[in-house]
């Protein structure tokens, strides 16, 4: 793997585990784990922990993969190797 | 025009599509039949991968098992999460790299970048396991719904929806399965969400059910929000609260995580994304393919919890405005006479909601008899038990448009909406058989210079003898339906979704570490569920009772798919780091597949 390709797949790695922290803590943070801490902060008639785990977490993934397919255009294009 | 006919006019008019479009789309060449010829749009590649995804189960019979579930629809979050969750581990850990990879099969992959014929072998053999016992259900699901819409018996119907897939499967295989899918996804979420807005302006004023879920209940005056008034209603019958915290966290935890990686081991899945032009295209479509699903995810537990607000107080009128026990149930007469409740009548006949009426009053009381309060209450009102004695999970999507008065055409496209969603995973399921015999084993194994038109043709001919053994399959189901989501989803946890992941984030993982992560995340994953669920599910040879009590620190069969995969990674990166390191060509394989450009190019096999 020449420096360029390394240093690519370096920059998408941590691209990667960024967007990974945010999955985890969207379904099972909030969720599951952090549900009972968060009793009491509503989104209109349901608690947060419901909310996120019935809607809010499929809406964060959707975000997630655009958001990752975006910036992984961007870096193609900045180390040419886009087709 | 009587139910009937109108039933049989729209399920006639979506096979006729289905056909129509299979005429179109055949496939010339061993890339069209496996691959689409790799020209599908992203867009489309995702609607495909939506129908191929949402099967029979998701379609009627999810927002029932979140409803009515024992503990609290908030516990069975995890199918919610779990089966939308997966896209994301697809779109950022498997679907680019096996795109630019540009190959046929989920085994070649295996085989290719393990260098080792064993692989694929173990490989192939796990991915036949989880599709077959996949494929099962679906055909059952077809069966099913053509006896409860079209009059038929179940057989029959089994019989009709596999000539229907053998129509468009064995001649256009991947091009004209993807085609019908895009097809089917539009009847499948037109005939879904069409009910759930009626019930959703009628419950919470709010057309969006998305938002009805959380909006206000709108016949008590307003001044209650929805899920404040399910809670009300159910708890007040001695049932848990609708949005009632999970008794194990720990399991609910486990059992997203085997659902998540799950979706992302399944090979009928990652096959969607061969199809695609290049691999930014296998990015966006995996993002595609989420909103359609979402479409349907979202909309599911607004669906199920208002059927079972609806149901509820159907049972006790006073429920509406007040308390359910301020006043009497409903009446035999009432639902005899009254046309609002029509939609009873019509359900008890299918035998999927029962009722008696235990103590002999005329009126049907419905509550939680195994709760002692409520015992102590039906001894002194004069109660002898539930006397709703059955409801079916299938019955809080399939009642709903006569629950919402809605026309009979609606009815017709859920029947419609029910068959596409079944007939579209189960192609889905078995072009992944299919290619795995003639692309893994025949080509790869048993017969490597068989020519393009002699592959084809083999292609062809698995495809048959797929819907063949599935259809008999569907006719002579082994007794263990049930079981089959934690079968297909763990083994594709602990088996597939590790090694592909170490095929692309390691160079190190080598061939003995592949082989062993495997076995042991096949072997320990089985065993777990064999223990509980019967050895190779024969009824009555189960080790341990099936209950929480005897699991190993309280981890269910169905969420056992995690520890497997945890300890296949253990395994095989434990048993790499002591053997010899892969070769350099398969570096070099690594590296290419890690890096986008040239993909197009990689498509000449």
């Amino acid at each position: 793997m020449s420096g360029q390709d390394s240093d690519y797949w370096r920059a998408n790695v941590r691209i990667i585990l960024i967007c990974l922290a945010i999955w985890a803590v969207a379904s099972f943070g909030l969720g599951i784990v952090l549900r009972p801490a968060l009793e009491g902060i509503m989104i209109g008639g349901a608690d947060l922990g419901f909310w996120f785990a019935q809607q809010g977490s499929i809406y964060v993934f959707l975000v997630l993969i655009f958001v990752y397919a975006w910036l992984m255009n961007g870096l193609d294009r900045k180390y040419g190797v886009d087709e | 025009m009587d139910q009937f006919t109108l039933n049989l006019v729209f399920v006639g008019i979506t096979f006729a599509i289905y056909v129509g479009i299979a005429i179109w789309a055949r496939a010339g060449s061993t890339a069209e039949f496996y691959a689409a010829g790799r020209g599908v749009h992203p867009v489309l590649n995702g609607m495909a991968t939506g129908a191929d995804w949402m099967s029979a189960a998701s379609f009627i019979s999810m927002a029932g098992i979140i409803a009515l579930a024992p503990a609290g629809g908030y516990t069975q979050s995890a199918f919610l999460m779990g089966w939308t969750g997966g896209y994301v581990l697809l779109a950022l850990l498997l679907a680019p790299y096996l795109r630019k990879f540009g190959k046929f099969t989920v085994p070649e992959f295996i085989g290719d970048r393990f260098y080792s014929g064993g692989a694929r072998l173990l490989a192939v053999i796990c991915l036949i396991v989880i599709s077959i016992t996949y494929v099962i259900g679906q055909m059952r699901g077809v069966g099913v719904t053509f006896g409860r819409f079209l009059e038929v018996s179940t057989d029959t119907g089994l019989y009709i929806g596999a000539a229907i897939v053998f129509a468009y499967a064995v001649f256009g295989g991947m091009k004209g399965i993807t085609y019908t899918q895009v097809a089917q996804y539009v009847v499948l979420i037109i005939a879904y969400t069409i009910p759930a807005i009626f019930i959703s302006l009628a419950l919470t004023g709010s057309f969006l059910p998305q938002l009805g879920l959380i909006g206000d209940y709108a016949p008590g005056g307003g001044d209650q929000t929805f899920l404040a008034k399910l809670d009300q209603v159910v708890t007040e019958l001695g049932f848990t609260a609708y949005t009632a915290d999970t008794p194990n966290m720990l399991n609910m935890f486990l059992f997203t995580m085997s659902l998540m990686i799950g979706t992302a081991g399944l090979p009928h899945v990652i096959i969607r994304f061969f199809t695609v032009p290049k691999v930014a295209d296998a990015r966006t479509s995996a993002g595609w393919a989420l909103v359609f699903i979402a479409l349907l995810y979202t909309v599911a537990p607004a669906v199920g919890s208002m059927a079972r607000l609806n149901l509820t107080t159907t049972m006790w009128p006073n429920a509406v405005a007040g308390n359910a026990l301020d006043g009497d149930a409903i009446s035999l007469e009432a639902i005899q006479t009254d046309p609002k409740l029509n939609w009873v009548k019509t359900w008890e006949q299918t035998g999927l909601l029962v009722m008696q009426d235990l103590n002999g009053d005329g009126l049907i009381q419905y509550y939680n008899d195994k709760n002692p309060e409520m015992q102590a209450l039906a001894a002194e009102r004069g109660w002898q038990g539930n006397e709703v004695t059955k409801i079916d999970n299938d019955i809080m999507v399939l009642a709903n448009p006569e629950i919402a008065a809605l026309p009979s055409w609606v009815i017709a496209l859920v029947a419609a909406g029910a068959l596409a969603a079944a007939l579209s995973t189960a192609a889905g399921l078995l072009l992944a058989i299919s290619s795995a015999i003639s692309h893994d084993l025949i080509k790869g194994s048993i017969n490597p210079n068989i020519s393009e038109k002699g592959e084809l043709l083999a292609a062809r001919i698995s495809m048959t003898g797929a819907i063949l053994i599935a259809t008999w399959l569907g006719l002579n189901p082994p007794g263990f339906a049930a079981q089959v989501v934690a079968l297909a989803f763990g083994l594709a946890a602990a088996t597939i979704f590790p090694a592909l992941m170490m095929g692309i984030f390691s160079k190190r993982v080598n061939k003995e570490g592949a082989i062993a992560g495997m076995l042991v995340g096949l072997i320990f994953t089985a065993v777990y569920i064999f223990l509980y669920k019967g050895w190779f599910f024969i009824p009555g040879t189960a080790t341990f009772e099936d209950v929480p009590a005897n699991y190993l620190f309280g981890i269910s069969p169905l969420s056992i798919g995690t520890v497997g995969a945890v300890l296949n990674f253990a395994v095989a990166f434990g048993v790499s780091a002591v053997t010899r390191t892969p070769p350099r060509e398969v570096v070099e394989l690594v590296e290419s597949i890690r890096v986008p450009r040239g993909a197009g190019a990689a498509t000449g096999h």
